[in-house]
């Protein structure tokens, strides 16, 4: 008996309606079929961030908008643009937010920079330390 | 060493102890604004979404009198909550265009006829491409237009009654 309900219910079982009934952009599940295209494409793509869910890059999203974001790459690339020309393609549209390796200005320069200084004053710190301790030693014998 | 040096960590932990806090205490602000504006609408053509009301392309939106540029779709539940709003705009002598993003003419027209229909002209966009143009991450959204066909204002999220005064207001500016 339960198992005729069970097989009733898988009868009866729709799948699930997605977000709307509109078949997604060509190239948003489908690789190109030019593999060093498509290799572009997929290192760009993992640089993109999906504007719907924002800590997930185009590449990772199911968001359909993702999708579409990802056809568009595809699409840009296979008529022949660079992965730099369709980055600054979306960059002009939504600023520097939209990507994952942003450009080194004013802004995010300090970013670069600062790991760099603190390294240095942690050696040159360390460094008179260390001379300090190596002094004190001596006077001690 | 001197003894102002002593105070030196502290000061330092006082710092980043303010930039976190500072960071937590902010309310979180998803808001992508889009950098199109100020610059002129990019070129595009979309074909009509529904019968009752013609197609949208750019020439449609510089016309040398500001409009409302409205980014819609059935499946979006702000959109019912700003729908009042449109029409209330629409009432006050605004022209409203459209864009329908990745929806069918079915479901556009059912959206229309439960909740009004505020356009003058409505293009379908079903695969995001003139929405990615805009720079618009999401719907519902409405940017301001004004007669030359450069982008004069994005308003991100329904539009709340609040708004519409503030959105009369940029529209009389552009003009």
């Amino acid at each position: 008996m339960t198992r005729f309900f069970a097989l009733l219910a898988l009868l009866m079982a729709a799948p699930v309606a997605a977000q709307n009934g509109l078949p997604s952009s060509p190239y948003a599940h489908q690789q190109l079929d030019d593999p060093v295209q498509e290799e572009k494409a997929r290192s760009l793509m993992e640089e993109l961030r999906c504007l719907k869910c924002q800590s997930q890059s185009i590449a990772d999203s199911d968001a359909p908008m993702a999708g579409d974001m990802r056809s568009q790459v595809r699409e840009r690339i296979a008529a022949g643009a660079t992965p730099e020309e369709v980055r600054s393609w979306l960059i002009e549209r939504y600023g520097d937010w939209v990507t994952y390796n942003p450009p080194v200005n004013a802004v995010t320069g300090p970013l670069w920079i600062a790991p760099i200084v603190l390294l240095i004053l942690a050696i040159w710190l360390a460094r008179g330390r260390f001379r300090r301790r190596k002094n004190s030693r001596k006077d001690a014998s | 060493m001197n003894r102002w040096l002593l105070w030196v960590p502290l000061v330092l932990f006082g710092i980043f102890f303010a930039v976190v806090a500072a960071g937590l205490i902010r309310p979180k602000d998803n808001i992508i604004e889009s950098k199109m504006i100020g610059k002129p609408i990019p070129e595009f053509s979309l074909p009509a979404a529904i019968e009752q009301r013609p197609a949208l392309t750019r020439a449609d939106l510089a016309t040398g009198k500001p409009q409302l540029l409205n980014i819609f779709a059935s499946w979006c539940v702000p959109c019912i909550a700003e729908a009042p709003q449109l029409l209330e705009l629409e009432r006050a002598g605004v022209q409203i265009n459209g864009i329908a993003s990745r929806d069918t003419p079915e479901d556009i027209a059912n959206f229309l006829n439960r909740w009004g229909n505020p356009y003058v002209r409505i293009g379908t966009d079903v695969r995001s491409i003139v929405q990615l143009e805009l720079g618009s991450s999401g719907v519902p959204e409405t940017f301001v237009i004004d007669g030359n066909g450069v982008i004069v204002h994005q308003h991100v999220g329904d539009i709340r009654k609040e708004d519409v005064a503030e959105l009369l207001e940029i529209l009389e500016k552009a003009g």
